[in-house]
C-alpha cells in the first residue's frame, strides 16, 4: 500500500539505485548552496541592516580571489556531477548482448508490445525478474515515451527511426509504464502495467495459447504475401540481393561506402528503397512505404533477421565481400 | 553635475508637486498614444499589451490547477485541458516573458540610464509594438477560432499532421512576433552603442543596460531561426511539404533541434533582463556599490554566447549519439557557471552595505532564493544520469517555473516597483506592496515545489488525469496557485490606482544613482532638460552629494543601533 504522502519512487531495476544516488549526491550540493546563501544574506540583513535613513555602505567593491574562488569551485562540482551523470548515462545507452528483446509499438493512443514468440499485449509488458531486457521501439504515429518509473528508464519512441531501450528488472511486482511525451488528446491515458514475474511464473504465462504467430513466422508469411521472395531469392540468382546472412553484416554499397545491415537499414530498404542501392544491382525495388504497418516492418525485420544463419550464396550475396586488405 | 542641483533629499518628508510637463501630458487623445514614438508611451502600451496577455495565460493557468485538483479531472474535458495548457504556455512565454522586461521596462529605460532622448529608430520601436500586437491578434485569433493543443513546443508530426486544432494561426502569429523582438533587441544595440551621454562609457554602464545588451544579441541572432523553424512549420501544416513528417522522408528530430536552438537561448532572453533589474535593485537598496561590477556585466556576455550551444539538452531522450549528449552535458554545466558568479556577487554585495526592505528590495530577496533553486536544479536536468529519470515530468516543470517565475517575474514586479514612481510619478501604498511580495513568495513556494517531489515519483507532464498517489501534491500545487492568483490581482489593483492618486513621488525617492533619477518623475517627454554629464561610477553612493546622503559612514559601524527605518 502506498503511503499517503509518498516521497519517493520505488526501485525495482538496476539503474534505480544508481540514478538515486547521484540525485541524493545532487540534492546536497543544492542543500549546500541554498543554505549557504540563506545564512549569508540572513545575517547581513540583520547585521547591515540600515539604522539611519541617510545611512550609506562601505566603499568595498570587488576581490578578486573571491570571484575566482566562487568560478572554479561550482566549476569543479559541476564537472563532477557531469562526469558522474555521464558515466550512468552511457551504461543506460548501452545495452548489454544477452538480452530478451522485445517488439514496441506506440500509436495514438495505445502500446502494443509483442514477446519474441509472438506473444502480443496491449498496455501490459510481462517480463522476468533479473534478465536484461531490450525494448525496440517505433511509432505508428507521433513521437511517444516509454517511461517506467520504478525502473527510472525512459525513451522517446519516433516514427522513422527505432530507439532502444534496456533494463534489467530487480524485483517481482507490478509497475505504471507512462507515455511521457505528449502526442495530443489521450497523452494520459497512454500507459499501463509492467508486471515483473518470476522465470518460471514468466515461463508459463509466455507459454499461454494466444494464437498470434511470432514475428519470424509472421515475417516470413508477409515476405512472400508482398512478392519480396519473387526477386530477393535465397541463393543469390535474383534480381535483388540474397538476404541470407545479411542482418548484422557490413554491406557493400553501389557508392562503393559499406553500412551495417541493422534494424534501421533494413527499415529504411523497405520504405526508400532507393536510398541506398547495393554494389551490383539497380534500383529497380518499389517503396513499401504506405503499404506497410509499422507492425509489418518489425515483422519483415525479424525474418530477415532469422535468415542470419542461413548459408551465404558465393554470387549474389547482399553482403560486402570480407575485405582482408589486398584487393 | 550641474544638472537638478537644487534637488532636495527626497528621504525627508518633502512635499513634491507633480512636474507640469511631462511625457503624459504632453499631448492628448487617443491619436497621440497609438502614433507616439516617445520610448516612454510606447512602453507602457507594451506594458498593457503584456499585462492582458499575462492575465490571459493566467486564466489558462488557473483551469489547469482546478482540473488537477482530482485524478480523474471532472472539470475539463482531455482536448480542453489539452488546449488550456498549450494556450497557457504560448502566453506566457511569446507574448508576456519575452516582451516583458525587455519592452516595459527596457524601452522606458535605456534612454533615461544612457541620457539619451530616445532610442536610437524611434519609429521602428512604434513598428514593433504594431508587430507584436498583430502577431497577438493571430493567436488570439486561434485561441478563439478552436484553440491550440500542440504544446508550446510545437512538436512534430504531431503539431504538422496529426492535431485538430487552429495550428496554422498560432504558428504564424508567434512568427509574426518574432519581428517585434528582432526590432527590439536591434534598437537596443544601435541605442547602446551610440547614444550614450558624454562620460557614459561602457563601464559606467548601469548592469541593466548590460543585461538588456546581452538581450539583444540573442534576440537578433537567435529570433530568425524560430522564424525559419514556424515557417517550415507552417508550410507542412498548411501545404503538405514534407519537412518533418516522417511519413514523407521529414526528420521530427531536425524540428526539435531547430526549435530549440532558439527556444533555449530565449529562456535568456526571459531571465538575463530580470538579473538585470536585480543588479540594480541590489545596490540601491543596499545603498553600496555592486560588488564585481566587471564580474556581473561578463557574466550576462557569457549567459548570452554560451546559452547557444546547449540546445540539445532538451533532447538528450530522443536517441541522439551518446557522444552528442556527453558535449552537450558538459555545455549546459559550463553555463550555469556565470550565473552562479552572478549570485555570489549579488550576495557579498549585501555585506557592509545599509539594507533597507521596501517593496522591490522584497522582490530582489525573492528572486535570489527562487531563482537559487530554480538554477541548482537544473542541474538534475543538465545531469545526463538524473534527466533520464526526470526529463518530461513535474520535476521540469518545477523547474523552470521556478527560473520564469520565481526568477523572471518576480525581477519584473521588483523592477516595476522600483521604477514605478518614476514611471507614473507617483507612489504605492508601501504595505499592500510589501503585503503582496509575502503572499507571491508564499504562494508561488506552494505551488512549485510540491512538482519537484511529484515529478521525481514519475509524473510526466500535460497529464489531464493521473493515478491517484499524485493527488496530495497535486492538491498542495492547486492551493498554492490560489494564493498566487491573489498575489498577482493586488499590484494590478494597487499600481493603477496609485497611478491616478498616489502620494507623488518626486524625481529620487529611494535615493538610487542612476541618470534616470536624475530628472523629474515622470520625466519630460525629451527625458533630460540639458544633456546630463556623467562623472560618477555606477552605483557610487559616496561622491554624490546630490542625494543628501551621508558619505563615509559604512553600515554595521554604528555602535547604537537606532530603531528600523520605517518609511511608510
Amino acid at each position: 500500500m502506498q503511503s499517503p504522502l509518498p516521497f519517493f519512487p520505488e526501485q525495482a531495476s538496476s539503474f534505480a539505485n544508481n540514478v538515486d544516488t547521484l540525485f541524493g549526491f545532487i540534492v546536497l550540493t543544492c542543500v549546500f548552496f541554498v543554505v549557504l546563501v540563506a545564512v549569508l544574506c540572513v545575517f547581513a540583513m540583520y547585521k547591515y541592516r540600515r539604522k539611519r535613513p541617510a545611512e550609506i555602505g562601505d566603499t568595498v567593491n570587488g576581490n578578486l580571489f573571491l570571484e575566482i574562488g566562487w568560478t572554479t569551485i561550482p566549476l569543479l562540482i559541476a564537472l563532477l556531477i557531469f562526469a558522474w551523470g555521464s558515466v550512468i548515462y552511457v551504461n543506460f545507452r548501452t545495452a548489454p548482448a544477452d538480452t530478451l528483446d522485445i517488439y514496441v509499438i506506440g500509436k495514438q493512443w495505445m502500446w502494443k508490445l509483442q514477446q519474441p514468440n509472438g506473444r502480443k499485449e496491449i498496455n501490459e509488458l510481462h517480463i522476468p525478474v533479473n534478465r536484461n531486457v531490450k525494448l525496440i521501439m517505433g511509432s505508428e504515429d507521433v513521437i511517444h515515451d516509454f517511461y517506467v518509473p520504478a525502473f527510472r528508464a525512459k525513451m522517446d519512441v519516433v516514427p522513422g527511426r527505432y530507439n532502444t531501450l534496456w533494463f534489467r528488472p530487480t524485483k517481482v511486482g507490478k509497475y505504471h509504464f507512462f507515455c511521457s511525451q505528449y502526442c495530443g488528446t489521450n497523452h494520459a491515458v497512454m500507459g499501463g502495467w509492467v508486471t515483473v514475474q518470476d522465470p518460471a511464473e514468466y515461463a508459463a504465462w509466455l507459454s499461454g495459447d494466444t494464437g498470434d504467430l511470432n514475428p519470424v513466422s509472421a515475417g516470413e508469411k508477409l515476405f512472400a504475401q508482398l512478392a519480396c521472395n519473387t526477386c530477393h531469392i535465397p541463393n543469390g540468382s535474383g534480381r535483388g540481393p540474397s538476404l541470407n546472412g545479411v542482418y548484422g553484416a557490413k554491406v557493400l554499397l553501389a557508392d562503393s561506402t559499406t553500412v551495417t545491415a541493422d534494424d534501421s537499414y533494413i527499415r529504411e530498404s523497405i520504405l526508400q528503397p532507393k536510398a541506398k542501392i547495393v554494389a551490383g544491382y539497380q534500383p529497380v525495388m518499389p517503396t513499401f512505404q504506405g503499404l506497410v504497418t509499422e507492425e509489418q516492418i518489425l515483422n519483415l525485420t525479424a525474418y530477415v533477421r532469422s535468415l542470419q544463419t542461413q548459408p551465404v550464396p558465393a554470387k549474389g550475396a547482399g553482403i560486402a565481400p570480407v575485405t582482408t586488405g589486398k584487393k | 553635475m550641474s544638472l537638478m542641483s537644487s534637488q532636495q533629499p527626497s528621504i525627508t518628508s518633502r512635499q513634491y508637486e507633480m512636474p507640469e510637463h511631462n511625457y503624459l501630458n504632453g499631448t492628448y487623445g487617443i491619436r497621440s498614444w497609438l502614433l507616439t514614438t516617445d520610448h516612454k508611451r510606447i512602453a507602457l502600451l507594451y506594458l498593457a499589451s503584456v499585462t492582458f496577455f499575462f492575465f490571459i495565460g493566467g486564466f489558462f493557468a488557473m483551469m489547469i490547477r482546478l482540473h488537477l485538483l482530482t485524478p480523474n479531472g471532472y472539470l475539463l474535458s482531455p482536448d480542453t485541458y489539452n488546449r488550456m495548457f498549450t494556450m497557457h504556455g504560448v502566453a506566457m512565454i511569446f507574448f508576456f516573458l519575452i516582451p516583458s522586461i525587455p519592452a516595459v521596462l527596457g524601452n522606458f529605460l535605456i534612454p533615461l540610464m544612457i541620457g539619451a532622448k530616445d532610442l536610437a529608430f524611434p519609429k521602428i520601436n512604434l513598428l514593433s509594438w504594431y508587430v507584436y500586437i498583430v502577431g497577438g491578434s493571430f493567436t488570439l485569433y486561434s485561441m478563439i477560432t478552436g484553440g491550440l493543443d500542440t504544446g508550446w513546443t510545437f512538436y512534430t508530426p504531431l503539431s504538422t499532421v496529426y492535431s485538430n486544432s487552429a495550428v496554422a494561426p498560432a504558428v504564424i502569429g508567434v512568427f509574426i512576433t518574432g519581428f517585434s523582438s528582432i526590432l527590439t533587441g536591434l534598437n537596443f544595440l544601435v541605442t547602446v552603442h551610440t547614444m550614450r551621454a558624454p562620460g557614459m562609457t561602457w563601464f559606467r554602464l548601469p548592469l541593466f543596460v548590460w543585461a538588456h545588451y546581452a538581450t539583444s544579441v540573442v534576440m537578433i541572432l537567435g529570433t530568425p531561426v524560430i522564424a525559419i523553424t514556424l515557417a517550415l512549420a507552417a508550410m507542412e501544416r498548411l501545404f503538405g511539404l514534407g519537412f518533418f513528417n516522417p511519413a514523407m522522408g521529414g526528420d521530427p528530430i531536425l524540428f526539435q533541434h531547430l526549435f530549440w536552438f532558439y527556444s533555449h537561448p530565449a529562456v535568456y532572453i526571459m531571465i538575463l533582463p530580470a538579473m538585470g533589474v536585480i543588479s540594480e535593485l541590489i545596490p540601491t537598496f543596499a545603498r553600496k556599490q555592486l560588488f564585481g561590477y566587471h564580474f556581473v556585466a561578463a557574466a550576462s556576455l557569457a549567459i548570452a554566447v554560451i546559452g547557444f550551444l546547449v540546445w540539445t539538452h532538451h533532447m538528450f531522450l530522443t536517441g541522439q549519439s551518446t557522444y552528442a549528449a556527453i558535449a552537450f552535458s558538459f555545455l549546459t554545466f559550463i553555463v550555469a557557471i556565470p550565473s552562479a558568479v552572478k549570485v555570489f556577487n549579488w550576495v557579498a554585495t549585501l555585506f557592509g552595505g545599509s539594507i533597507s526592505f521596501d517593496t522591490p528590495m522584497l522582490y530582489a530577496f525573492g528572486f535570489l532564493g527562487l531563482f537559487l533553486i530554480g538554477g541548482l536544479t537544473g542541474l538534475f536536468l543538465g545531469c545526463l544520469g538524473t534527466d533520464i529519470h526526470i526529463h518530461d515530468t513535474y520535476f521540469v516543470i518545477a523547474h523552470f517555473h521556478y527560473i520564469m517565475v520565481g526568477g523572471a517575474v518576480m525581477g519584473y514586479l521588483g523592477g516595476l516597483h522600483f521604477w514605478w514612481p518614476k514611471i507614473t510619478g507617483r507612489m504605492y501604498s508601501e504595505w499592500l506592496a510589501r503585503l503582496a511580495a509575502v503572499i507571491l513568495f508564499v504562494g508561488f513556494n506552494l505551488t512549485f515545489f510540491p512538482q519537484f517531489v511529484l515529478g521525481y515519483l514519475g509524473m510526466p507532464r500535460r497529464y489531464h488525469m493521473y493515478p491517484p498517489e499524485f493527488q496530495v501534491y497535486n492538491v498542495m500545487s492547486t492551493a498554492g496557485a490560489s494564493i498566487l492568483a491573489v498575489g498577482y490581482l493586488l499590484p494590478m489593483i494597487y499600481l493603477v490606482w496609485a497611478a491616478f492618486f498616489g502620494k507623488v513621488a518626486g524625481p529620487n525617492p529611494w535615493p538610487a544613482t542612476g541618470l534616470e533619477w536624475k530628472t523629474p518623475s515622470p520625466p519630460p517627454t525629451e527625458n533630460f532638460e540639458v544633456t546630463p554629464e556623467v562623472t560618477w561610477e555606477p552605483y557610487d553612493f559616496h561622491n554624490r552629494p546630490d542625494l543628501g546622503l551621508e558619505p563615509g559612514n559604512g553600515g554595521g559601524h554604528v555602535i547604537h543601533p537606532a530603531p528600523a527605518h520605517g518609511d511608510d
